[in-house]
């Protein structure tokens, strides 16, 4: 049977892994080819890396980074920053690294879904939306780390990218980054039902608990998570840490035969 | 020797680390003279169905690959959109495929998948319906990662050696003599991505 995916988020800043709190105080966690490894020795469903400088500074990916990493990475490995064109895109998909996730690209130029997906495949193209909620309810789109407030209109945005040709969304709530206090299920719940490709949600696991609750609620979502599986404790102690088959079986026993079509 | 044929589609990498890894003899296979101490084949894929043909088109590999399959029985897997390329055409694209499998390539009707998106995104259990040494000390119900929005039909159901579901149950791996197709991705599929491309490389 398909089941849910479980995906450590790491972030690069400064050349090493940290870890935010609402897309602020980064913390260092590690070396980002060392946790690749750990992930590898954990089996973990698969990775998603973001070089959260890259759009900022309004330089290049790092290739070499992305090289080392997906040669170093057993896994599916997404990467994400500072992506802008189909080149750039296909130049990282050809390093081997099987999705390209663009955020604020995709806000500024949406045809660049498109013109991706075109070299690489509708199912390697992602995008990742940062959203924050709003005062007086429903949600905005931000860019460059939570810096730049956008006017884009959430549900046209998940809508429109579906009709470029996206292979997987992921939301991200900036509120939520690092709490460690669940995810923010009302905002999942106010879009999954139009969303027709793989969804991923990211920002406020503190226990498998949460995505158990995520998993039990929604079925077959992506459930992804950075801090969850950077710290250990409450003192937040970096130890990299990543579920068992067996502890991620329980996860998904509530999931329903034929309901995700096994 | 493993070759691996890199004509621009695929994670070439992927492959030669895990090869690497086990110790076992490979090789990156760019152009026709590569091919001369070559004993198996390795074809991978991404990406869309006309994109991969037209890639190996490209190469000018094509015909010398016809002669080692088809020819000389030279052992050889395609991978995801490899696998795919096997078939005699897709519904996916214009071009002909390579046709050394009797099939042909579907897309999912999405209507038949109750809450599932497209594609077909993380990771399923293979049901082995035929004994094969590819399956060599797999597990039971050994876990793969796919990632794709078309599969497979053989027109022999006798090729079909695995299955996989999703909506409905289809062929995700097939085996005809000397030629394998394998619609998921065992170079990231951890520990049984890793015994399948072993046993392939010792077949």
């Amino acid at each position: 049977m398909l089941t849910p995916r479980i995906i450590p988020c790491l972030l690069v800043h400064n050349k090493g892994l940290v870890k935010t709190v609402k897309f602020k105080d980064a913390k260092y966690v590690g070396d980002p080819i060392n946790a690749v490894r750990i992930f590898n020795e954990k089996e973990s469903d698969e990775l998603m890396v973001l070089d959260i400088d890259a759009t900022v500074e309004n330089r290049e990916p790092d290739y070499k980074m992305i090289e080392n990493l997906a040669s170093e990475c057993r896994m599916p490995l997404c990467y994400g920053g500072g992506i802008k064109t189909v080149e750039q895109a296909t130049r990282i998909f050809n390093l081997g690294v099987e999705k390209i996730a663009i955020s604020s690209a995709a806000i500024e130029n949406p045809q660049l879904v498109t013109n991706i997906a075109k070299e690489v495949g509708s199912q390697s193209v992602v995008v990742v939306i940062d959203v924050k909620k709003k005062m007086f309810g429903g949600y905005d789109v931000y860019t460059h780390n939570g810096t730049k407030k956008t006017k884009i209109d959430l549900e046209k945005f998940i809508i429109d990218l579906q009709t470029l040709g996206v292979g997987e969304i992921v939301i991200n709530s900036i509120d939520n980054d690092g709490v460690m206090k669940g995810y923010d299920l009302n905002l999942i719940d106010k879009f999954k039902s139009i969303i027709d490709v793989p969804m991923t949600v990211l920002g406020g696991a503190g226990s498998l608990d949460d995505i158990k609750i995520l998993i039990d609620k929604f079925g077959i979502i992506g459930c992804a998570a950075g801090s969850l599986f950077v710290f250990k404790g409450k003192y937040k102690a970096v130890l990299i840490n990543y579920p068992k088959y067996s502890e991620k079986q329980l996860l998904f026993k509530n999931i329903k035969l034929g309901e995700n079509n096994v | 020797m493993i070759g691996i044929i890199d004509y621009g589609v695929g994670n070439i990498k992927a492959f030669s680390n895990i090869y690497e890894q086990l110790n076992l003899s490979f090789k990156i296979v760019k152009n026709i003279e590569d091919f001369f101490d070559v004993t198996k084949i390795i074809l991978p894929g991404v990406g869309s169905f006309d994109h991969a043909m037209t890639s190996l088109q490209n190469s000018g590999m094509r015909e010398k690959l016809d002669e080692l399959v088809l020819e000389k029985k030279l052992p050889v897997i395609g991978i995801c959109v490899g696998m795919q390329m096997l078939a005699k055409s897709s519904e996916e694209g214009n071009l002909k495929g390579l046709g050394w499998i009797d099939g042909t390539v579907k897309k999912f009707d999405k209507s038949k998948i109750k809450n599932g998106p497209l594609p077909h995104m993380g990771w399923n259990t293979l049901n082995i319906e035929k004994e094969n040494g590819i399956f060599k000390n797999l597990e039971e119900e050994p876990r793969f990662y796919f990632l794709h929005s078309y599969y497979f039909e053989c027109n022999n159901k006798e090729d079909v050696i695995a299955t996989a579901t999703y909506g409905k149950r289809f062929e995700c791996m097939v085996n005809h003599e000397n030629i394998y197709g394998i619609q998921c991705h065992p170079e990231k599929s951890h520990h049984n991505g890793i015994q399948l491309l072993k046993n392939f490389g010792e077949l």
